[in-house]
């Protein structure tokens, strides 16, 4: 219908696409493939506002993302909008503002269509953590989709939006993408504000696009990223498309770790990389083989630190000024007992106690002071790489896309399909999934591009080179 | 290093979360197995390593101490279970011995 989201405001200048009667159709689709379980609500009134968008493009007077649907992981705030993190706790919760990602989109002109099903409070690795149930792989239904972002990653895949946003603390943005074979991009760290999102991992989280293409992607990170004076963390710094037209991609150095191709690889994930390797190199493209000595204690280090952070930041949930409430105790300490234990599900309490053990006197130094001296380790590796190279190439995932069920008694198991991503947020740099091909089993194969923190423009750049002349998938 | 049920009882309060009997016995495993492929770490002389606590050098942020918008009361009550007037209300905090 249209290749990227400039061609469909072109189409709806020329009159060739309706908007309105677009966004109805998009709607209907949604209905129709509510087996999915990609969204857990549609926003109120989706119709009009796509009504008045087109009125502004016919007028010639609109934003950079006019008539864009995009929808939102539930875990970032849509002022009315239910705003659930996938748990029971929440379940009848509106916030009262816009997240400044959300009130960012809204200025250009996009169409907020609703809000998208994610691992509760965005703990897990294939969307099975949800209290409104599993999302399923439009590509095989039999599969998970990828965590924790599931359901945006799906809701493009499937073709129910033009694109959303997905937060990312250890790989909830790339892996997913990876899983349904589309673009999505995890950004440096406090390039993108998350006043707004509900935290999980504080110095972890961060919010990102899900794009078919990888124009719509850039175009939605330079409305979404830069200063924002309600969040202290955030940088400062903006990403521009036109930081893309100064740079000749061909000429930038990369490189490719050699701990990811140890043990768990999938071997058909192993050839269709190294596949990718061999055509860049007679392409003229620079590559060789980096080390990144470290990653193997990266699930670790995150796995502590993250839930860490999380026990301090969940402590919030106690029935007193939201979310639901255990109506039947008398006492104040068995209402937060309660209405923890009933509103919470099974891994956020597992993250939960795991988070709070670490922190316990007497563990601190032996779990959460060494994670955080790991966690120097890991990053000090990317930046010996860095100082020689601009990009660092990976596989996305060790497999493609598991089934529905197979890791879900497992926790440590789901915890190690991580192992490509979460350096990249205990380093704070960015990662963006490239689809590359598929599997024996027609399952999508991804590829992770990373730089330094905040070179996104280099890592799109390249990403450019492989979409239009590699021939990839 | 191994955690007890015990201990799991103990951080299980400090968290504010109970568990049935069941749920403690998995929990417990649960938790060794993580912890023992945490003590991976063990392996790495961190010796003279300074923690990273956070990815980026941030400074910190300073405002003037002005008055700025704020959210009405009305709706910052919106969203509670149970609330009187212009507060939250909770179940009793002092126990009260009846006979």
């Amino acid at each position: 219908m249209y290749k990227n989201h400039s061609e469909k405001v072109q189409k709806i200048i020329s009159g060739i696409l309706d908007l309105k009667e677009h966004t109805k159709d998009l709607l209907s689709s949604i209905e129709k493939n509510s087996d999915l379980n990609a969204f857990n609500s549609i926003s109120k009134d989706v119709v009009e506002k796509a009504a008045s968008v087109a009125e502004k493009i016919k007028s010639g007077k609109h934003g950079k993302l006019a008539g864009m649907t995009v929808a939102v992981k539930d875990v970032i705030s849509v002022k009315n909008e239910p705003l659930t993190c996938s748990s029971e706790i929440l379940k009848n919760f509106k916030p009262l503002y816009d997240a400044t990602v959300v009130e960012k989109l809204l200025e250009e002109d996009a169409i907020i269509i609703g809000k998208t099903n994610c691992d509760e409070f965005a703990m897990g690795s294939s969307n099975e953590n949800s209290a409104f149930g599993p999302v399923l792989n439009p590509v095989n239904k039999n599969r998970v989709p990828g965590g924790s972002s599931g359901g945006s990653a799906v809701a493009v895949a499937a073709g129910l939006c033009d694109a959303s946003l997905g937060t990312d603390t250890g790989g909830s943005i790339r892996q997913p993408a990876a899983f349904v074979g589309i673009y999505g991009l995890k950004p440096t760290y406090g390039l993108v504000s998350r006043f707004g999102l509900t935290a999980y991992a504080s110095s972890f989280d961060s919010i990102g696009p899900f794009a078919n293409n990888l124009d719509d992607l850039s175009a939605i990170l330079e409305v979404i990223s830069g200063e924002d004076k309600k969040d202290s963390t955030s940088s400062g710094k903006k990403f521009t498309r036109e930081s893309l037209e100064n740079l000749d991609a061909s000429k930038l150095k990369i490189g490719y770790p050699k701990e990811f191709f140890g043990k768990g690889i999938q071997s058909e994930v192993k050839e269709n990389f190294l596949k990718v390797i061999q055509k860049l190199k007679s392409a003229g493209i620079e590559i060789s083989e980096v080390s990144l000595p470290h990653n193997e204690y990266s699930i670790a280090a995150y796995y502590i630190l993250t839930t860490a952070e999380a026990s301090s930041n969940l402590a919030r949930y106690d029935g007193v000024r939201y979310g639901v409430r255990d109506l039947n105790s008398t006492e104040l300490k068995e209402m937060y007992e309660q209405t923890r234990s009933i509103g919470f599900g099974k891994e956020v309490k597992r993250r939960i106690m795991l988070g709070t053990y670490v922190l316990s006197s007497g563990y601190y130094d032996a779990y959460y002071k060494k994670a955080q001296k790991v966690r120097r380790l890991i990053k000090n590796d990317f930046d010996n790489v860095f100082d020689n190279f601009d990009l660092i190439l990976s596989p996305t995932t060790p497999t493609t896309a598991f089934k529905l069920g197979e890791k879900t008694n497992d926790p440590l198991q789901m915890y190690l399909a991580d192992v490509y991503t979460t350096s990249a947020n205990l380093a704070g740099i960015p990662g963006l999934n490239i689809p590359i091909g598929f599997d024996n089993d027609n399952l999508p194969i991804g590829m992770q591009l990373m730089s330094n923190q905040f070179c996104e423009d280099k890592i799109i750049s390249f990403a450019k080179i492989l979409e239009n002349e590699m021939n990839l998938s | 290093m191994s955690v007890t049920r015990n201990e799991i009882e103990y951080i299980a309060e400090l968290a504010r979360l109970k568990f049935s009997d069941d749920e403690l016995e998995s929990l417990t495993l649960d938790m060794n197995r993580i912890l023992d492929y945490m003590d991976k770490l063990n392996e790495l002389d961190t010796e003279n390593v300074e923690p990273l606590s956070h990815p980026l050098e941030l400074e910190n942020v300073f405002r003037e101490d002005k008055i700025g918008k704020s959210i009405s009361a009305e709706d910052a009550l919106k969203n509670s279970f149970s609330r009187s007037d212009k507060y939250f209300t909770v179940p009793k905090v002092i126990k009260v011995n009846s006979k």
